[in-house]
């Protein structure tokens, strides 16, 4: 690894809490960015020649600092900016005054920054592109690549995500354990959307889309390090683990949709899936259960089968009244259908999806599994009907292509059927 | 004399890898790791999931189970080596020659070795490839 590669990995790492901690400081996101902006260009010249700082985010936190108040200073024409060589004197008892300064509020700090970017006020797009630029560190235009927008919508987006938080105004005193515990939440949620929004790719090329997986996953495991002992962050991790570990399995070479039970498993991560498959043991240790650690559970059990007709789905049709229990929507009373039919066959599975025409009308997968449904008893007509109505609903190329792989079945079904 | 060579790190450094990174580093220590084996130093080697994934059992009258790893540090122990040198020199030789970028190692000389493992352990957890199933 080249000595740039590790100091750019050291400055993405550092990241979160040196912002975090300035933010604190100056309580204006941009000059945060500005003084992180500064202190990372110096920290690649200082640390290529001086080797690494024992700690990357005290230094950097140290300089930034400085450079934000010499800004403040020059700003208001009080005083000169100070030379080159007072920076990079920057010595360890200064860090160690600086770590000593930062350690207390770190958690707080990084909550507190990755709650902003997930304010109510700013519609959920807004969020995401928000994380990704100001703690993840991603370039608008990497961000604007991702989202399949221009640049300039792309800047114009996070700028008026920022006008809209500084106006919302977020206190900066410690959260009290209800407060911590409601951002926890909003933070999570948002992680969550992140890695939907390059996992479910809304239209567009998947593969660019990897990046979004990998950051939601980071941003995942840097959460759970600031709260060990919570386990819907230790179920939201797995999950997300759980589900990357598919990805170079989701898609056959012309980029079509392959369905779990197709999936070549031996294509699926194993570290990732031991990793989560820790996580969720040790989440649900806890008795607490909550809608990440029970999808995290059910993203377990597809794991652990070998092979697709290996899989529970007794257990998992059991997770998924569970999650309804806890989280109820028509999507989740859809997707124990699916476990149903595989328990006690497509009858029982299609009473249970019928009452949900209603509030599911625009939904997809909702006639995708309807249709397929149908289809298995015969019903071959109000089948087609549904596959054809899935189709004006797909987002993407390859939904569509999936569901038209079903009718092409159906269609030869039905041909076989003439002939004989 | 045996000595365990402890690698130590910061995860939210590791945790920013890029996967081509990971597989670097990774590549970097098989190499090194294949060099002594052909000469008979290798013992064991570890590499452990994020502390993150960790629990800790602390003894008292009934066994506290705490999450997370028992210290909470800057750096985190990543995973060990168990190789065998004729001196500390020739440990702190192998030590230098592991390391790659950033990271730091730790030379514990060992008191007391044994291996009884089960070979199918080995053939399942063969880095990179652990088998799907914990068990049968």
């Amino acid at each position: 690894m080249t000595d740039i590669g590790w100091i750019n990995a050291a400055l993405t790492a550092a990241r979160p809490q040196v912002i975090a901690a300035l933010l604190r400081y100056f309580r204006d996101l941009d000059t945060a960015e500005e003084a992180f902006q500064e202190a990372s260009l110096r920290a690649l010249s200082h640390w290529a020649t001086n080797g690494p700082p024992r700690d990357p985010a005290a230094w950097l936190i140290f300089v930034a600092r400085n450079f934000a108040v010499d800004e403040v200073r020059r700003n208001k024409r009080l005083e000169r900016l100070p030379d080159e060589a007072v920076l990079s004197d920057t010595d360890d008892a200064e860090t160690s005054l600086a770590e000593r300064l930062d350690n207390a509020h770190y958690r707080d700090d990084i909550l507190r920054l990755l709650f902003i970017c997930c304010h109510p006020d700013l519609p959920a797009t807004q969020q995401i592109a928000l994380a990704l630029r100001v703690v993840s560190g991603l370039t608008v235009p990497e961000i604007a690549r991702a989202f399949l927008v221009s640049e300039a919508a792309m800047e114009q987006r996070i700028t008026r995500a920022k006008r809209r938080i500084a106006a919302a105004q977020v206190p900066f005193e410690a959260p009290g354990p209800a407060e911590r515990q409601a951002r926890l939440n909003t933070v999570a949620a948002m992680i969550y959307l992140l890695f939907n929004e390059g996992y479910s790719a809304s239209g567009g090329d998947v593969h660019v889309r990897i990046p979004l997986c990998e950051e939601a996953i980071r941003l995942a495991r840097l959460l759970l390090r600031l709260f060990p002992s919570e386990p819907e962050i230790m179920g939201l991790t797995a999950l997300l683990l759980l589900q990357h570990a598919r990805a170079a399995a989701r898609l056959d070479a012309n980029g079509a949709i392959v369905l779990l039970e197709d999936q070549d498993r031996r294509l699926w991560n194993r570290e990732l899936i031991a990793e989560g498959l820790v996580l969720v043991e040790k989440a649900l240790r806890h008795w607490r259960p909550g809608p990440y650690q029970v999808q995290a559970a059910i993203a377990a059990v597809h794991s652990r089968a070998e092979k697709a007709q290996d899989t529970d789905w007794a257990e998992i049709e059991r997770l998924y009244s569970v999650l309804e229990r806890l989280q109820p929507s028509p999507v989740v009373t859809l997707n124990r259908a699916v476990a149903v039919s595989k328990v006690r066959g497509p009858e029982a599975a299609l009473a249970l999806v019928e009452p949900l025409a209603q509030p599911l009308g625009n939904y997809f997968h909702f006639y995708g599994v309807r249709g397929a449904l149908l289809a298995q008893l015969g019903r071959r007509t109000e089948a087609r009907a549904d596959f054809d109505r899935a189709i004006a609903l797909a987002r993407t190329a390859q939904e569509a292509a999936h569901i038209r792989a079903n009718i092409d079945r159906l269609l030869k079904d039905s041909e076989e059927r003439a002939v004989t | 004399m045996l000595y365990a060579l402890l690698c130590y790190g910061d995860e939210n450094v590791i945790a920013s890898w890029s996967a081509e990174q990971d597989r670097a580093v990774m590549a970097h220590h098989m190499g090194v790791e294949r060099a002594l084996a052909a000469e008979g130093k290798m013992g064991p080697v570890v590499r452990l999931m994020f502390t993150t994934s960790a629990t800790t059992v602390r003894g008292g009258r009934e066994p506290l189970v705490i999450d997370g790893p028992f210290a909470e540090t800057k750096e985190q122990l990543l995973g060990f080596y168990v190789v065998e040198c004729a001196s500390l020199d020739e440990a702190i030789g192998i030590a230098s020659q592991l390391l790659h970028g950033s990271g730091t190692l730790e030379i514990r000389p060992i008191r007391y070795f044994s291996d009884l493992s089960n070979p199918r352990l080995q053939a399942r957890h063969q880095r990179g490839d652990p088998r799907l199933s914990e068990d049968g």
